[in-house]
């Protein structure tokens, strides 16, 4: 199979572009019409449009094989423009490949009707362009694929930064409320942003709630009774709170040593320790209760 | 005894064994676990599957959901080609570890569950199998 020198398809492409492309948007058209608005139809047509000049360039100096090769540059830019923008709209794989795929029946017609009198020829042909669409397809999944992965690791570290604020409740109080999973990356993160507030705030109470971490094991415990020691050498007392009683039940356990630390029920309750501790108290107004 | 169901699972980092907490609390919740008794066994596999990432490099987790005599429960076999375990009396001791955690995760897990068996050869692996009846 070395008829690529010898393709008529470069000369079909240059040829009859403004059919090919009409007739390929048609078709696309056509095929989306039990869900129409997912891309209008000049979006369409401008992506379709650029692909098609790309691919006419490609094929004329470009082995079909070689789709990694500096001839298909100008596709490949093409195609990962028109994945990524695809991926970010929450299309399929399916649906972004599909794209390049489409092609297929417009151009397999043109094919049939230019080369009508050659059978060897019609027949080689459609295998070049068929085995040439497809890597192209093949290629959109790919950058769908990996622009997808980017935006999951992107979504990973944002979590990191947002699951671990320190708030001030009160004057020298501070709370960190804690949720999901305390992995070791995570509790660096807390115990550092907890230890730095510290020194910020000159607080002398951290009331730490774990309500949000559904599962307490040993690794936490751990982190937990380390974080509570660093702050105790700052001048910090540590409060724990939102030990729910599967919890109570799971530490009694595993027989991890919570004695040393204060912890509560509720971060009500914690609260409340944290004020008379501070010297303030809460008191119900008489005239409004 | 009948065993209704099963799945295996691969422990190679950290991601995993967040996952096996995540499989092994559906699964208790779907065979109607108590609250308490999901946050056991869910925590025992925590513990577990960390030490065979911790100790053995990963491993696998094999669910099975079980049924005897109109009882349900939920059997966990831990299974590792790591180094093994040379004394497993004293592995199982509270507060003994060759690493840098509490040393409590091995002889936690047991009191979490109903059943524990512990099978280890060193140089050839760890056999770690816990059930939970409801």
């Amino acid at each position: 199979m070395t008829r690529d020198e010898k393709s008529r398809i470069p000369e079909i492409l240059r040829k009859h572009e403004p059919e090919l492309l009409k007739d390929w948007v048609q078709r696309q058209l056509a095929a989306a019409g039990g869900r129409p608005g997912q891309l209008s139809e000049a979006a369409l047509r401008e992506e379709a449009s650029r692909f098609l000049s790309a691919l006419r360039e490609a094929v004329v100096g470009g082995q079909f094989r070689d789709i990694a090769g500096p001839a298909w540059s100008g596709v490949r830019e093409v195609l990962g423009e028109i994945s990524r923008d695809r991926a970010q709209h929450g299309f399929s794989p399916t649906e972004t490949a599909m794209f390049v795929f489409s092609f297929k029946e417009a151009l397999f017609a043109r094919l049939r009707r230019e080369l009508a009198a050659d059978a060897d020829a019609l027949a080689d042909e459609t295998w070049a362009a068929t085995t040439l669409l497809d890597r192209l397809g093949l290629y959109t999944i790919e950058i769908h694929q990996k622009s997808r992965e980017e935006v999951i690791g992107r979504q990973q570290q944002e979590m990191l930064e947002l699951s671990t604020p320190v708030v001030e409740l009160w004057q020298g109080v501070l709370g960190l409320p804690l949720i999901g999973t305390l992995d070791s990356a995570r509790t660096q993160i807390v115990m550092e942003s907890l230890l730095q507030r510290i020194v910020e705030t000159g607080a002398t109470i951290a009331v730490i709630d774990i309500t949000g971490v559904p599962t307490v094991d040993t690794l936490v415990a751990q982190h937990l009774l380390k974080t509570v020691a660093a702050a105790r050498l700052m001048g910090a007392d540590c409060i724990i709170s939102g030990i729910r009683p599967q919890i109570a039940q799971t530490i009694v356990h595993l027989g991890v040593d919570l004695q040393n630390v204060i912890t509560k029920a509720t971060l009500a309750d914690a609260f409340a320790i944290a004020l008379q501790r501070t010297g303030f108290a809460v008191q119900r107004l008489p005239h409004r209760a | 005894m009948g065993i209704l169901r099963t799945e295996k699972l691969a422990v190679d980092s950290a991601d995993d064994i967040v996952r096996v907490r995540q499989v092994v609390r559906a699964w208790a919740i779907e065979r109607r676990f108590s609250l308490v008794d999901q946050t056991k066994l869910v925590t025992a596999a925590s513990e577990l599957a960390r030490n065979m990432l911790l100790y053995a490099g990963g491993g696998t987790v094999e669910l099975e959901s079980l049924e005897e005599q109109g009882r349900h429960g939920l059997r966990l076999t831990f299974e590792d080609h790591g180094p093994g375990i040379a004394d497993i009396g004293l592995a199982m001791k509270d507060g003994y570890t060759t690493g840098s955690g509490l040393g409590l995760g091995l002889g936690g897990a047991k009191r979490l569950v109903n059943e524990f068996d512990i099978q280890s050869r060193p140089g050839v692996g760890t056999s770690i199998r816990i059930a939970r009846w409801r």
